[in-house]
């Protein structure tokens, strides 16, 4: 049966002709104009020179620096999702919808938005800093810090983290952490040797989509970090809008892709390790 | 009598505002095979749950080897329980799906070893130990299931409808090694099943519910040949079910007859259901038996046929091994000893248990 079907939609294969067509001309073209271009000079000859410039400290600094960002949002992101998610998989009705909606409501508005409505939170005389004064606490620095945009970055993406991790936790048959607790686990030993690997693909997965928007991201540092703390996408930004150098943004760009190909590679893995499990009896 | 292992003692339970039980009383013994029947939402399940501790009675009490556990978390009952959805970690192999109750309470490396070696043989699949379970078939994966809760020498094991999954000569293959488990281990089984069959070919005991009542508790001969109400010779196997009036002991009035029978103690003109079972009627030429009539029609159904004979007013199911012609004039002829009096529902509650 499945087969016969499979061989139908080989035969159909004709109906992805405008997607593949879509995906060449603007997606693969595109990404091997970059890889050109930060691998060749102005005149079109092969040159590691760009790559090699990467390696300067203040470009290694923003690298690490982002990726250090990016790691510690998606750490948050998972702590704060993987409860609710446990949550929402104990009561799937309705009041389970509406928390869910909440934590998804970040993504029906723009980010622009909601960045610069942080950025007003957080300012020196933002909102917070009124609070603590109007409770005669000292104000906070958050602004223009790392923090702050962590705080932006996981307020933005969490949603990213919260659909894969609730796809794969509801998944999770009652009656699989039943039989934990009936062979003597406790609710903590249940949560590490049942739950915890087997929502693993939700969790890489919310991890993959929280980390990579957040390595790349520009418009949250650039409005909650000022010009104070820079990260690689808005290095990236400036090479090709302010200082007009398109090979080492192009450069960058390729530097910055290698981490996301790593963190794809690791999601196919976790995920290849899942297909035996589908096939049910 | 057996040694008392278990008791629910008026036990309540409700979901939603559903009253599923109501005081509900059950003894279970050492070394007992207890089988709960009954049909879907009659609540056995949630007597299981509620043994397993996976449910906490709204009220009553359940008591196991004297010691009161109604509030105890299920890890720390003595009873294991084998799901209907054989409920594996599919994230392990088959070893180490055995070994996660005993590696949970410390045991040493190659006590483990053994158990599950042990475990792996009793229920046939020796060298199966690193075999992924979602590579397994049902009937494999069940026998994976009971080698997983056997292993922590439970003195309880609870069967949730474990077979129903499974195609008929598995699920009679299964029932026969389980008997043969609950053997050589020497603990109390509880198993859970709505197949009269199933129920009665493996267990000590039966307890046959519907609704939430407990209707009869006997061995299998028992419920099957001396039900006490019409749910419960309905349930289990086939049966005529007829109004009749008990005119007196021995004697009663079915369809207009005065037949004799061998039940007593019912009082004189007092109304009660008359069960027959549909193998011990006997057809014969018309004259010859107590009710005369003419063959409806007939089924062939393997080992004997399902004739429906109009007799009396009344249409009865009769099985023989011997087929007859439909549209034939026959006769029907009941032996005393096969004539089961049921006294009529008392209350409404009940009543409204013998509608289902």
């Amino acid at each position: 049966m499945r087969e016969r079907l499979s061989a139908r939609l080989s035969s159909h294969s004709f109906l992805a002709l405008p997607f593949a067509l879509w995906a060449a001309l603007f997606i693969v073209l595109p990404l091997f104009f970059v890889l050109w271009t930060g691998l060749t000079d102005g005149a079109g000859r092969f040159t590691a020179e760009h790559l090699s410039t990467v390696l300067q400290p203040e470009y290694l600094r923003a690298l690490k620096l982002s990726v250090e960002l990016a790691l510690l949002s998606t750490c948050i992101c998972l702590v704060l999702a993987y409860p609710l998610c446990l949550i929402l998989r104990e009561r799937r009705e309705r009041q389970g919808l509406l928390v869910f909606l909440l934590f998804l409501l970040p993504l029906w508005m723009n980010s622009l938005l909601t960045t610069m409505a942080w950025q007003t939170i957080m300012e020196k005389h933002g909102i917070i800093n009124m609070l603590l004064s109007a409770l005669g606490l000292p104000g906070v620095h958050l602004i223009n810090t790392p923090a702050a945009i962590v705080i932006g970055m996981v307020y933005n993406f969490l949603p990213y983290m919260v659909l894969p991790l609730y796809v794969s936790i509801s998944r999770i048959d009652e009656s699989i952490i039943e039989a934990a607790r009936d062979l003597g686990a406790n609710p903590f030993q249940t949560l590490r040797r049942v739950l915890l690997p087997l929502s693993l693909p939700g969790i890489v997965s919310g991890s993959t989509m929280v980390f990579i928007p957040s390595l790349t991201t520009f418009v949250i540092s650039a409005l909650l970090g000022g010009n104070k703390v820079l990260l690689v996408g808005n290095i990236i930004e400036q090479e090709f809008t302010a200082a007009y150098d398109w090979q080492l943004g192009s450069a960058l760009s390729v530097v910055l892709m290698v981490f996301i190909i790593l963190n794809i590679l690791l999601e196919a893995f976790t995920n290849s390790g899942e297909q035996g499990k589908k096939r049910r009896p | 009598m057996k040694k008392e292992l278990l008791r629910l003692e008026r036990v309540s339970k409700s979901y939603d505002g559903t009253q599923i039980l109501e005081d509900l009383d059950l003894t279970i013994h050492e070394n007992e095979f207890v089988t709960l029947l009954g049909p879907s939402g009659c609540g056995k399940t949630t007597i299981l749950r509620l043994i397993g501790g996976f449910e906490t009675p709204d009220s009553g009490k359940i008591w196991f080897d004297g010691r009161d556990i109604t509030g105890l978390q299920p890890e720390k009952r003595q009873v294991n329980t084998v799901f209907q959805k054989y409920s594996l970690f599919s994230h392990m192999d088959v070893a180490e799906n055995i070994a996660f109750g005993l590696k949970l309470k410390g045991k040493s490396k190659s006590y483990i070893r053994d158990k599950i070696k042990y475990a792996l043989k009793l229920v046939n699949l020796e060298s199966y130990e690193h075999a992924r379970v979602t590579q397994m078939s049902g009937g494999q994966q069940q026998r994976i299931a009971i080698a997983r809760a056997i292993v922590n020498e439970p003195k309880v094991l609870l069967l949730d409808e474990p077979f129903s999954a499974l195609d008929l000569k598995l699920r009679q293959n299964m029932q026969r090694e389980l008997v043969k488990i609950k053997k050589e281990l020497g603990i109390t089984f509880v198993f859970v099943t709505h197949d009269q069959e199933e129920a009665l070919s493996m267990s000590d005991t039966v307890v046959v519910i519907n609704q939430g009542w407990i209707q009869q508790i006997g061995t299998p001969e028992n419920v099957y040949n001396e039900p006490e109400n019409a749910f419960v010779a309905d349930f289990i196997g086939d049966s005529n079910i007829i109004d009749g009036i008990m005119v007196r002991d021995h004697l009663v009035h079915l369809l207009g007859k005065d037949i004799p029978c061998t039940s007593a103690g019912f009082g004189e003109n007092v109304p009660v259901d008359v069960h027959i079972r549909p193998e011990d009627i006997q057809i014969c030429a018309p004259e010859e038996g107590q009710f005369a009539g003419r063959i409806l029609h007939v089924v062939f159904k393997g080992t004997v046929y399902d004739i429906t004979i109009e007799a009396g007013g009344f249409e009865w199911l009769v099985q023989t091994i011997t087929g007859h012609a439909q549209g034939k004039e026959v006769g029907l002829r009941l032996m005393p000893a096969n004539i089961q009096i049921m006294a009529k529902p008392e209350s409404v509650d009940e009543e409204a248990v013998n509608d289902a």
